[in-house]
């Protein structure tokens, strides 16, 4: 075994030129490398929900004549938001349960010399990027199921805006779900926030139809998901009845807001004891 | 009991003149750590110094308050009051600028299982801005002095306790940190892993780095520490070398007592134990155990059970071990076992608390 030759400590540590904003790019290119990395298993990850979906209720119901193009039309918006949430909720909550749980992996990013703060930053932003990579792989995807998907230019900075509060949604709603939820309890709750998440989010149809389900429509009205996917076809499929964009993007500038400073205290709890 | 080992101890670090006060890289004031929902702190009101290229080291049970003393020197835990220094930075005020001085090996596997051992080092000092160039030439470097080499670009999955611990000292040292704090860093090891973890510390300690461990094991303590504080129940009980903390004892040798009864006799044959020539104190050892409620009494069912009594003796120990015997005889107690050994830092505990440390 060969001897230490490293320098003596009292050489000091040259750390001046370290700042928070170096740590935080490190920590991201660690979260992207490892992603590029495994880049197949996050496409099948990511795309295998969204991609049955939108076969089985936008293709195979329209072809045995059980729903018609329309549907699909409307349907696509929904999928591209269900999308968002969902892989920003999942890039966010698994990960960050199981590092506070049981690997522990957090503690050298949390002992990086950067705020606290920042770390919970540096998810939300990674788990953000998944999430709009994921939907805009929709696109080319809805146009391979579909044959046709609604696109409208002019729509295209509404789209934008919807598709990356819904990122950061779904990013508060993991971050705030993972630093809460223990992690025996991870199976019981992710299933119990899911699928009421999944469907009562407008995605498979558009909200104002609901208005003789009044019911139903209160509670869709609580999913922030709803106002991605009537934000959405605000900008796509304008012509069906939808919330009005602006609407859309208040009430979800509000959510990410409520859910990114819920989160971060959740996160602090968690990092620091 | 074991001996303690003779070994040559290194100069006092030459910059150690008297009042240097910028010669300690951790400072320690009164520090106070309180848990919600728990009674007792953690931590009760320690104090202590560590100095420029020292290896300290906080000896004392599972619970005694050294990992939550750790973590908030690296900053995972806030203090509840007193005052915490690295480097001359309050870990309270400037937590991020302690956290580019401190390294920490926990007690628990942390590495990042989705990167490679030698990319766990690289991105570690990615984090805190070493250069690229200089982080290949050192993973490298440590890599090869941890014995790691054949394994770097494996996945940390597999691995056993005891190179988990070598890679994860080896990521600590990648950013050059001002003080290595290590966390239990050989508890669960394998004799020969811990020899290696041991002299892995010691070319770090000659190499000048400060180090600052904490071990519930008083072999470790003693073999590397050249200042031990001990710590119970959130304080700290005494501080000094281990030399000195065993001098403090009454007595140069130690005679082991053990009867297989006695347990409601114990002040009588103390008394009668501490009028034997050349025994300079008895005490009893009580294996460690969570206090009861009510205190010291209870425990002992009905007076049965092994008694283990340690006497410190100045002169000849195996002389004294046939007029003890005869003095539990007259106790009506038979001696089942007879242990003489040198006090080491176990029996420093033993005073202090009453308790033996395992």
């Amino acid at each position: 075994m060969s001897r230490v030759t490293r320098a003596p400590a009292a050489a000091g540590p040259r750390l001046e030129g370290a700042g928070p904003a170096h740590a935080f790019v490190a920590v991201l290119w660690r979260d992207l490398y490892v992603t590029f990395k495994e880049f197949y298993a996050f496409l099948a990850q990511v795309i295998l929900q969204p991609l049955f979906l939108l076969f089985v209720f936008g293709k195979i119901l329209t072809s045995l004549g059980y729903a018609t193009h329309a549907y699909a039309q409307l349907l696509f918006p929904g999928i591209m938001a269900l999308t968002v949430v969902v892989t920003a909720i999942q890039a966010m909550a698994f990960p960050l349960v199981a590092e506070f749980g049981w690997t522990r992996e957090i503690e050298d990013r949390l002992l990086a010399p950067m705020p606290t703060g920042l770390v919970a930053v540096e998810k939300v932003v990674f788990a953000a990027l998944r999430a709009i990579t994921a939907t805009l792989l929709m696109i080319p995807i809805g146009i391979g199921v579909l044959g046709s998907i609604p696109w409208r230019w002019s729509g295209v900075p509404l789209l934008v805006a919807v598709v990356l509060l819904g990122a950061l949604v779904g990013a508060g709603i993991g971050l705030l779900l993972g630093t809460l939820v223990q992690p025996n309890r991870i199976n019981i709750v992710f299933s119990l926030v899911f699928t009421p998440l999944l469907f009562t989010g407008a995605s498979q149809y558009p909200w104002p139809s609901l208005a003789d389900l009044r019911w139903f429509q209160v509670i869709t009205a609580m999913n922030p998901m709803t106002y991605v996917s009537e934000g959405l076809r605000a900008a796509l499929v304008p012509r069906i009845p939808h919330i009005d964009a602006w609407i859309c993007v208040v009430v979800l500038i509000a959510w990410t807001a409520a859910l990114i400073v819920a989160g971060a205290r959740g996160f602090y709890r968690r990092a620091i004891a | 009991m074991e001996p303690t080992r003779t070994r040559v101890r290194r100069h006092p670090v030459p910059s150690a003149a008297p009042g240097g006060a910028d010669d300690a890289v951790v400072e320690v004031v009164e520090l106070v750590k309180r848990y919600p929902g728990l009674p007792a702190p953690a931590v009760d009101r320690v104090s202590f110094e560590v100095r420029r290229g020292e290896v300290f080291g906080l000896l004392g049970p599972n619970g005694a308050g050294k990992t939550t003393t750790v973590g908030i020197l690296t900053t995972l835990v806030r203090p509840t009051a007193g005052m915490a220094r690295v480097g001359g930075i309050d870990v309270r005020t400037d937590p991020m600028r302690v956290r580019g001085l401190v390294a920490v090996v926990p007690q628990r596997n942390n590495l990042d299982r989705s990167l490679s051992i030698r990319q766990n080092l690289l991105f570690h000092a990615a984090y805190h801005g070493v250069p690229a160039a200089e982080r290949a030439e050192r993973a490298a470097r440590l890599l090869e002095q941890f014995g790691l080499a054949d394994r770097a670009d494996d996945k940390p999955d597999f691995f056993s306790g005891g190179q988990s611990q070598r890679v994860m000292i080896a990521r600590a040292l990648m950013h050059s940190p001002l003080v290595l704090f290590l966390d239990e860093p050989t508890t669960g090891l394998d004799p020969a892993a811990r020899l290696f973890v041991w002299d892995r510390l010691r070319e770090l300690r000659d190499s000048g780095v400060t180090l600052v461990l904490t071990t519930h094991d008083m072999d470790e303590a003693a073999a590397l520490a050249d200042r031990v504080g001990i710590m119970d129940h959130g304080r700290l009980l005494a501080l000094d070398t281990p030399e000195a903390l065993t001098r403090s004892l009454p007595g140069s040798r130690t005679l082991d007592l053990t009867t297989d009864d006695g347990t409601d006799r114990v002040p009588e044959v103390l008394d009668a134990l501490q009028t034997l020539p050349g025994v300079e104190r008895v005490e009893r050892v009580v294996p460690e155990s969570p206090r009861g409620p009510g205190g010291g009494a209870g425990g002992d069912g009905a007076g049965r059970g092994r008694l283990r009594l340690r006497l410190y003796v100045s002169g000849d120990a195996p002389a004294l071990v046939a007029p003890a015997a005869a003095v539990l005889d007259r106790c009506g107690l038979e001696l089942s076992e007879v242990g003489i050994g040198v006090p080491s830092l176990e029996d420093v505990f033993i005073h202090l608390t009453g308790r033996a440390l395992r």
